[in-house]
């Protein structure tokens, strides 16, 4: 009995975090107008495309009464064809991404909110558009309605305990889309198997870096000081770390490259955010992503 | 021990300095600690390796900081003296004269002068010579004693407000005691006759040293008014390099307190012994002014009083006809109040009441007639130098006042009738003014070529009108006619005091005649005949210091020596009262010039400084401590700890300099006036809604949560996107940068203060909006017999509140977001209240609704508990259930939906009246 009240107390907490998330994204999501989406061409869809005299071979209770009423001939009422495809997000719930360089500040949040915040509302205008949306991982495979948006909120706020995050290809549709959102601080190698295996599925996707501005910029630091990873699994020592800045913003570039590297062989876009930007200027960009803009 | 002027009391610490390198060695060794910070970047950052270890050592400019700080700690403790007094100078046996000048020349420097006396006194002492006093400007004998007792009467010694004559220099030469003594004279530094005398006398007993500071001294003599305004004249003993000095003008403020009414800075140029300044002041202010100082002197010769010359003229003002009921640029006195209310004092009532006051100026306007006792009195008054100023009109053309002979209150004979030009009905231009006589007061004045005259009285031609002509119209008629009675004297203005006749009283000329004719000027002081056999009474007498104080029962002194005698211990300067006006005496006169003394050169001459010691161990210490607290913000910052503002925001740090920074500037106390300004910046700054304080915790809670969900909903389904509510203590907090306030009843909520009703009624009136919810459902329908309601008609009563109506089915509250019918909040009760429609709306055919109130309505009451209904928790939950079910939800749908159309009618007033939305809105009504 106590087992299953704290697992509802527990569950009841977990879920107070969803509505404003899902709020948040929401939001965000309401910012960008819906363009044209359909395929131009009769099909299965919810969008009126043409009337069409009956041909042989047309059942019967396809016709549009109302609109064969008034002539001679029937009519058939099509639908214009709308694709529905399968997209599979990942977002990194590793520790590194619950940083942020100035916590109490409402405009830098930590990296995993942005994150989720962005996915979500991804996933909420993929879904207005059609798409089947759905989790990395074996829980949630992509499917469509207002339920699901629910389960993926609930899905993405889950942390992971690790260090660093690694891409999860388990679960990807064949021929599917693919988005990766992390900071891609941890090991390399992770990225490249997960592309790898993605490329071979015939996956393809959007790789996302979101980072916090003091990652970007590694501006305040000076003096001795001992640098420690989220998850303190990792640390550095220095005596004068102002001296590490350039340094490290040529690590910082040398990985942004290997990782823009990696996607150009695989087929795959790279876009970067930073928390201090606007979520909803990279909404915009990751929605176009998707639709194909920058797509050659 | 001592190095220079610099003296050791305890020479031996000093061997502790040689431990210094010891220090800075050890010091050296140490490297500052470090600072942990998490950072997910590390992986990128392992591998990278310090390219020197230069930092591992303290930098050299922070040892020295340290080294600083030691040294002036062991210096400090080691007790350094800056001029240490070993030396006592060398005394003769001979008893010791002291001789003060005691004048108000003296009060500058009067603490300085005490101070080396009681020095003096003391080595006296320590010498046992007996010591005689005598002070110049008061002499009385002196009486060698010992120097203690003299010691004990210093402290009732003060400066007098008068200089020492040369008839007191010869007293004080005569009561001189006989046989040897050393003199020291303490001089006040001005040139006096009988100095000389009383040197030689004093040179003749003895050693004479003299002390005077070298610092000339600086009066002010009295204002001279000139062209209406204020010439001040400084004036300083001796020449010099030139200098500035402020005179500071006192006067009593409206409330009648003495406060400083203008500056006027003044220049000594160099090698002049006299600065002079214009002080031009408004004619209201200038009445105020009670006296002139130089800023800084403190002593009476630098404070000059004023008197009644500096006082407004008291201006009588009767009217002919007082119709109140016509135009108010009919009256025939307004255009002369408006010319004296600036430079005069009015007094309104009959002739009979203003008489004995005894104004300086009657003015008449259109009086024809008086009364045989008033034309008496009237006549009296004038003869005693009273100026009465007659104006024409419409009833003196009309009556025969002055028609066959002249009349005793008339400079001139009248035709009967008048004659006007220029008007409708007769022939010509309207008359303009000739330039004013070399006899006329008004010479030199412009005449402005758009002054006309088109009606006037004419005077008759007679042997004496010539003399008596100050103005004429361009074609030689008298338009101002003048003759003197006794002392004083009456004008006539041909025409009216208002512009029916002329325009005259329209143009600038008008204030001018007025000045020149002395009915807006200053008064001239009296004469030596009129101040002769007359006595005046001392009300405030100034100190040495340039104090005014009570005269207490000084006797009165004779006119007459206002003019003639000099001050003294029986003339004291201040201000004296006599028979109908007032006397400022002042230390100095007018012209009167301050020369230095010229010692000869034979005297010694000393100044008033003695060196004293100063001990430096405590400025060392808290230098010491100063050093220490730079060394902290300097290793915080070298160890990376002292973050830029923007990060440390709310971090530990900033707590930490904070504290400091308070330890070391103790004045930035401001901190709880910010606290509020903060808050009005923020609801500046954003659209915030704000809720009353109750002072009952659980309602002010609901409120502000409720205002919170409200908040969400705005946020959500609207653009306006409001921040976080605010509390609003309506007593504190300023009301207007809030667009909406939320006003939940609680029976016990104390009812806000006068001054609280005052900004309540300023936020009605301009714009806000109140959302008074007695939060019973109603119950009692709105009337009284619910507590909660009982308490609204209390808390409303001295609101400015307009007739109030059930809310109309065609409100503009109905559709300015959602189209709604009822309001319900977590109770559903009837009816809203809102700002009552104007009896004059009218459903014009074919409209769904009137064309009703401009504005936004300022209250709307209710009583649905809107705020239970709306409020969420920080994560969108709602606190209160509201109803059962779906039902439920639908009631609190509904709710949030008033809520948003409510905050939308603040925001957007009337607009959704705007017809221009009648065909969309009829389309969605007929559904």
């Amino acid at each position: 009995m106590s087992e299953t009240a704290q697992f509802r107390a527990k569950a009841e907490a977990e879920a107070a975090r969803l509505p404003p998330l899902l709020a948040r994204a929401e939001h965000l999501a309401g910012t960008v107008l819906l363009g044209e989406h359909g395929r131009r061409r009769p099909g299965m869809g919810d969008d009126f495309w043409q009337y069409r005299p009956v041909q042989p071979g047309d059942e019967l209770r396809q016709i549009d009464w109302r609109r064969s009423g008034r002539s001679d001939t029937q009519y058939l009422r099509q639908t214009e064809w709308q694709i529905a495809q399968s997209v599979t997000i990942w977002v990194d719930g590793a520790a590194s991404m619950r940083f942020s360089s100035d916590p109490g500040n409402p405009d830098i949040p930590e990296k995993a909110e942005r994150a989720r915040v962005l996915a979500l509302a991804l996933a909420i205008l993929l879904n207005r558009a059609g798409e089947r949306v759905g989790l990395a991982g074996t829980d949630l495979p992509p499917r469509r309605g207002e339920p699901q948006i629910e389960r993926l909120a609930q899905g993405l706020s889950s942390d992971d305990a690790a260090d660093y995050g690694k891409p999860d290809t388990n679960g990807m549709l064949a021929h599917g889309r693919a988005l990766f959102v992390s900071d891609f601080l941890g090991s390399i190698e992770g990225v490249r198997d997960a592309l790898t295996t993605a490329a071979d599925r015939g996956v393809q996707g959007i790789v996302y870096q979101v980072l916090d501005p003091e990652e970007e910029m590694f501006s305040s630091f000076r003096g001795r000081t001992i640098f420690k990873s989220m998850g303190d699994t990792l640390t550095h020592e220095t005596l004068k770390a102002s001296d590490l800045k350039v340094r490290y913003l040529e690590r910082l570039d040398q990985r942004k490259y290997e990782l823009e590297e990696l996607c150009r062989r695989t087929g795959w876009l790279f876009g970067r955010h930073t928390t201090s930007n606007s979520a909803q200027e990279a909404l915009q960009w990751l929605y176009h992503a998707f639709d194909g803009e920058y797509r050659g | 021990m001592s190095l220079g002027p610099i003296g050791f009391a305890a020479p031996w610490l000093l061997i502790a300095l040689a431990a210094l390198p010891v220090l800075w060695i050890i010091l050296r060794a140490v490297p500052p600690s470090p600072i942990q910070k998490r950072f997910p970047g590390v992986a990128l950052l392992i591998g990278l390796d310090d390219d020197d270890s230069v930092t591992d050592r303290t930098p050299w400019w922070l040892l020295m900081l340290r080294m600083l700080a030691v040294a002036a700690v062991i210096v400090g403790l080691a007790g350094p003296i800056l001029n240490p007094q070993t030396a006592v100078e060398e005394t003769s046996g001979d008893p010791l004269l002291i001789v003060l000048d005691g004048s108000w020349a003296s009060a500058r420097d009067w603490p300085e002068q005490a101070d080396l006396l009681d020095g003096l006194l003391a080595e006296a002492n320590r010498a046992a010579r007996s010591v005689a006093l005598l002070q110049l400007s008061n002499p009385e004998p002196p009486v060698f004693q010992t120097a203690d007792t003299l010691r004990n009467r210093l402290a009732g010694l003060s400066p007098d407000a008068w200089s020492p004559t040369a008839g007191f220099m010869t007293d004080a030469q005569d009561l001189l005691p006989d046989g040897p003594f050393e003199t020291r004279w303490f001089s006040d530094g001005l040139s006096r006759e009988g100095r000389t005398d009383l040197l030689a006398a004093l040179n003749a007993r003895g050693s004479v040293t003299v002390h005077e500071s070298a610092v000339p001294v600086i009066a002010l003599t009295p204002p001279v008014i000139e062209d209406g305004d204020i010439v001040l004249t400084a004036i300083r003993a001796g020449t010099g390099a030139s200098r500035e000095i402020v005179i500071e003008a006192h006067g009593r403020d409206p409330s009648g307190s003495i406060v400083l009414l203008a500056n006027l800075p003044l220049t000594f140029e160099a090698d002049a012994t006299e600065a002079t300044g214009v002080l031009s002041l408004p004619a209201e202010l200038r009445a105020r002014l009670t006296r002139f100082e130089v800023a800084g002197q403190r002593h009476a010769g630098a404070v000059t009083l004023t008197d009644d010359s500096l006082k407004r003229r008291e201006v009588a003002l009767i009217a002919g006809r007082e119709d109140r009921e016509g135009l108010e640029l009919l009256s025939p006195l307004h255009y002369l109040r408006q010319a004296l209310e600036p430079s005069a004092e009015i007094l309104n009532g009959s002739l009979t009441d203003v008489l004995p006051a005894n104004p300086d100026v009657v003015v008449l306007a259109d009086v024809a007639t008086l009364s045989e006792a008033e034309g008496a009195a009237l006549l009296d008054w004038v003869d005693r130098g009273g100026m009465l100023l007659r104006f024409a009109g419409s009833r003196l053309a009309a009556s025969d006042v002055s028609r066959t002979e002249e009349h005793p209150l008339m400079p001139v004979r009248l035709r009967a009738g008048g004659r006007s030009v220029g008007g409708a009905m007769s022939w010509g231009e309207p008359k303009t003014l000739a330039p004013f006589t070399e006899q006329s007061p008004f010479f030199g004045l412009d005449v402005p070529e758009d002054v006309t005259v088109s009606a006037q009285v004419m005077a008759q031609p007679d042997p004496t009108l010539a003399d008596r002509v100050i103005a004429q119209l361009s074609d030689g008629t008298p338009l101002i006619t003048r003759k003197r009675i006794g002392a004083g004297q009456v004008v006539l203005f041909h025409v009216t005091a208002n512009a029916e006749w002329s325009t005259l009283p329209l143009s600038g000329l008008f204030v001018q005649l007025l000045e020149r004719l002395a009915v807006s000027s200053a008064i001239d002081l009296p004469t030596l005949e009129e101040l002769a056999g007359t006595t005046w009474q001392p009300v405030q007498v100034l100190t040495g210091f340039g104090n005014l104080e009570d005269a207490g029962t000084l006797p009165g002194v004779d006119g007459a020596r206002f003019l003639e005698d000099t001050i003294g211990p029986d003339f004291h300067p201040g201000l004296y009262e006599g028979p109908d006006r007032r006397l400022a005496l002042n230390v100095l006169m007018t012209g009167d010039r301050i020369a230095p003394v010229a010692w000869p050169a034979t005297t010694t001459v000393v100044g008033l400084d003695r060196p004293s010691e100063t001990p430096l161990g405590g400025w060392l210490l808290a230098a010491a401590m100063l050093l220490l607290a730079v060394d902290v913000f300097a290793s915080l910052a070298l160890s990376g700890r002292l973050a830029p503002m923007r990060a440390a925001r709310a971090s530990g740090t900033t707590a930490a300099m904070v504290a400091l920074a308070l330890v070391f500037v103790p004045a930035m106390s401001g901190a709880q006036q910010d606290d509020g300004t903060d808050k009005a910046l923020h609801a500046v700054s954003e659209v915030v809604l704000a809720h009353v304080i109750t002072g009952d915790k659980a309602v002010d809670d609901a409120a502000l949560a409720g205002l919170r969900g409200l908040g969400e909903t705005l946020f959500f389904r609207t653009s306006v996107e409001p921040s976080d509510p605010d509390s609003v203590n309506l007593e504190t907090d300023e009301l207007s940068v809030y667009p909406f306030l939320y006003w939940p009843i609680t029976e016990n909520q104390p009812i806000p203060s006068d001054e609280a009703y005052l900004k309540l009624n300023e936020y009605l009136r301009t714009g806000g909006m109140i959302l008074f919810d007695t939060r019973d459902a109603n119950v009692a329908g709105f009337g009284a017999s619910s507590p909660n309601g009982r308490k609204l008609q209390r808390l409303a009563a001295p609101l400015d509140v307009p007739p109030l109506e059930p809310i109309p089915p065609d409100h503009v509250l109905t559709r300015t977001f959602y189209l709604l019918q009822d309001f319900p909040g977590r109770h559903t009760g009837r009816s809203v209240w809102v700002e009552a429609a104007p009896p004059d709306a009218e459903q014009v055919e074919g409209m769904p609704f009137r064309n009703l109130n401009d504005n936004v309505t300022p209250v709307v009451i209710g009583g649905n508990d809107w705020a239970s209904a709306w409020a969420m928790d920080s994560r969108g939950n709602p606190l209160f259930p509201v109803g059962r079910g779906f039902a439920g939800e639908r009631q609190r749908e509904l709710a949030f939906r008033f809520g948003v159309n409510l905050v939308m009618h603040v925001l957007t007033g009337n607009y959704k009246s705007d017809q221009v939305h009648v065909p969309a809105l009829l389309d969605r009504l007929g559904q």
